[in-house]
């Protein structure tokens, strides 16, 4: 019984990231964006929501840790909106590539996060590891009360606010690019700029918005990496490949966030079930975790395949609109 | 009567080579400013001191130099592989997958056949199983792009996780010493299967064999049939099949090259220069290169200039991080602010701003 409960609280807390990051970047690629930044974007919250609750509490000997919690999560949303916009500006404004933007940013944004975790506690005069112990309780309080009932408790209660948050972010985000006009319009974006920019509908603006949202929500999946799951600290190259997990899952998803919630739970098994199956030999588990990316390639091919078009990419995504061309 | 001042951009007929390089020189100039105040701002040195210390970094010594050619060497036939997959519109990103495989290979050949076969035909067998193996890798999307219209960038991209799982499973069978979760230099003491020194040079093997790939895949682009074939298809897939070429046979066959020769990338580097294998064999030069390749534009000669700029400022910044005491990722961070600036000078390459009054009320009317 406490095996299971670790199972699914594991499988949770290495999902959340991944969701935060698949949310963000549905929004991302249905105007019409593919931002392979995330990955870096991830690491760029991450790491800055770490640095702002470690200025935060290095400034007060008597920190608190909600001041700090808030600290963090803007410092986040800053440095992710940075990245979401330096995307945006170079790929739309300045036309250049996507793939080539996305990759740049995400050696930039890599190594953005590990070199200040590494050396920002060094720069600021301290030894060692950065470490945030105030500020990360604030993100790993449980909910109040609820929390102590039995398996119950421990299974659905047990986690601090951003996991709660990162699955109200992806139902409102379903919500809005189902059954609002933003969404239509923003999904009209994404299948064919002409026609939504004959139609009116204010291209530039949707691609920026859309873009900088997602970043800034993808962001947040660091934040809660760092956070929530390390407890305040950094580990060099630590949050590994769940970027780019986060980018298979939206394809698995097949462009609904509603869908990337149950996704990241079934990536987040899969990410830590090599461990929990009793009698597997290293190289077994080796391949376990190849399977969300296998998963996904299967994924690809069979809706490619079924060619419906409600499972597809959205039809223009990583082209580039300029309104002169048409 | 109301002015406004109004900026339009006008993409320009036509620009001469030599405006052309003066705008990308300024990018690179305001590109290294830039880098100059992040790096002033992180280590309060001073700022020619750091330039120094960057140019020592690269090509110091001579071992530095030759370090710094070798990476750039890697760059540069990467690049030159991923060029016509992308002329003909294809977005190869599974470089680094199809680096690691063709490097999985050549370890295995080296493990298993390193002690049984001379030195000349472990050569000519490590490359061509390493071309094989990359090609695998790239035949797949291929495949599926060609017949069910698969989204390429995705499946390329997912394939290199696959690869770093495997190269994970082998390690696990490979591990020297037990224990160590790494593969440790294969065949150190024999060196069979390693690449041979020419004229005392470790890396001039690779040289040269980059110098070879490079010089058939331009030529290959530009003087055959192939060639223009892949073109076509990059242009328009039905222009191509009105013109009775067969989209899905281009595809795919131009994949093949295109992966095969990222193998062989992988055999230069696992058996030409560091003798081991581990996920970070690729060491994300399968993505650097596709940016190399993109902003040359498929020009065998500007991806000398832009590989060798980016290897240079790497290898540089990696030395003031040493020198300073700080990680080595500063030289990421580097890498990418020169690489938002070179992307984003193209713009004013293409195209060029004016501005212009306008009467507001006669606009409204």
């Amino acid at each position: 019984m406490n095996l299971i409960i670790t199972f699914i609280q594991q499988a949770i807390a290495q999902g959340i990231a991944i969701l935060f990051g698949a949310t963000g970047e549905i929004m991302t690629e249905k105007s019409g964006n593919l931002n392979l930044g995330i990955p870096g974007i991830m690491y760029m919250g991450g790491i800055s929501g770490l640095m702002g609750g470690f200025f935060y509490e290095l400034n007060n000997d008597n920190p608190n840790k909600w001041v700090g919690v808030l600290c963090a999560c803007l410092c986040c949303a800053v440095a992710s909106a940075i990245g979401g916009l330096i995307f945006t500006f170079l790929t739309v404004t300045l036309r250049a590539n996507q793939n080539v933007v996305g990759l740049a940013l995400t050696t930039f944004g890599t190594g953005f996060g590990n070199f200040f975790g590494g050396s920002i506690s060094k720069m600021a005069g301290g030894v060692g590891q950065i470490s945030v112990a105030t500020t990360a309780s604030g993100f790993q309080t449980p909910i109040p009360g609820l929390s102590k009932i039995p398996f119950l408790g421990d299974v659905l209660f047990h986690y601090g606010f951003l996991t709660y948050s990162a699955i109200i972010v992806s139902l409102i985000a379903a919500y809005i690019l189902k059954k609002t006009r933003t969404g239509l319009n923003l999904t009209a974006v994404g299948e064919s700029p002409q026609a939504a920019d004959a139609a009116g509908i204010n291209v530039t603006k949707y691609k920026y918005v859309a873009t900088i949202t997602g970043s800034v929500i993808a962001g947040f999946g660091g934040l809660y990496f760092v956070m929530e799951y390390l407890g305040g600290t950094w580990g060099n190259n630590g949050f590994g490949d769940r970027g780019w997990l986060a980018i298979a899952l939206v394809i698995l998803a097949l462009w609904n966030p509603a869908n990337a919630i149950w996704g990241s739970l079934l990536f987040g098994a899969l990410y830590i079930i090599d461990i929990y199956l009793p009698g597997l030999t290293r190289a077994s588990q080796e391949f376990v975790k190849m399977s969300p990316y296998v998963v996904t390639i299967i994924i690809l091919i069979i809706t490619s395949k079924r060619n419906r078009p409600e499972q597809q990419p959205p039809a223009s995504l990583g082209l580039s609109y300029f309104r002169e061309d048409r | 009567m109301k002015k406004k001042k109004v900026i339009h951009m006008v993409r320009r007929t036509g620009i001469s080579t030599a405006k052309a390089w003066s705008i990308r020189i300024i990018a690179v100039l305001l590109a290294l400013l830039v880098c100059a105040f992040v790096i002033v701002g992180i280590t309060g040195a001073n700022p020619i001191a750091v330039y120094g210390g960057i140019i020592d970094g690269a090509v110091g010594t001579s071992s530095r130099t030759w370090i710094t050619i070798r990476e750039c060497v890697f760059l540069l036939i990467v690049a030159a592989g991923l060029t016509p997959a992308f002329k003909m519109r294809f977005w190869n990103l599974g470089a680094e997958g199809q680096i690691l495989m063709g490097g999985l290979a050549t370890a295995a050949v080296m493990i298993y056949l390193g002690p049984m076969l001379q030195d000349w035909l472990l050569w000519i067998i490590i490359i061509v199983v390493s071309m094989l193996s990359g090609l695998v890798w790239g035949l797949l999307p291929a495949i599926f792009k060609a017949y069910f219209n698969t989204n390429e960038s995705l499946f390329t991209l997912m394939m290199n996780y696959v690869a770093m799982q495997i190269i994970d499973v082998a390690i696990v069978f490979w591990e020297n010493p037990k224990g160590s979760n790494s593969v440790g230099v294969i065949n150190q003491v024999g060196k069979e299967g390693w690449f041979p020194s020419m004229f005392g040079q470790q890396y001039l093997f690779n040289v040269i064999l980059t110098a070879i790939t490079m010089i058939l895949v331009f030529s290959y682009m530009r003087y055959s049939k192939h060639g223009y074939e892949l073109r076509v298809v990059g242009e328009s897939y039905n222009t191509a099949r009105y013109a009775g070429i067969n989209v899905k046979k281009v595809i795919i066959r131009t994949m093949c090259l295109s992966s095969a020769i990222a193998g062989l990338a992988g055999a230069m580097i696992v058996a030409g220069s560091s003798h081991t294998i581990s996920v970070s064999t690729g060491g994300g030069r399968g993505f650097t290169a596709i940016i190399v390749a993109w902003m040359s534009q498929f020009n065998p000669y500007a991806m000398i200039i832009v590989s060798l700029f980016l290897v240079f400022m790497q290898r540089g910044s990696i030395q003031i991080a040493t020198d300073y005491g700080l990680n080595n990722n500063a030289s990421d961070i580097i890498t990418g602010i020169i690489l938002f600036f070179l992307i984003g000078c193209e713009f004013f390459v293409n195209y060029r701003l004016e501005v212009t009054t306008i009467d507001e009320e006669e606009a409204k009317a």
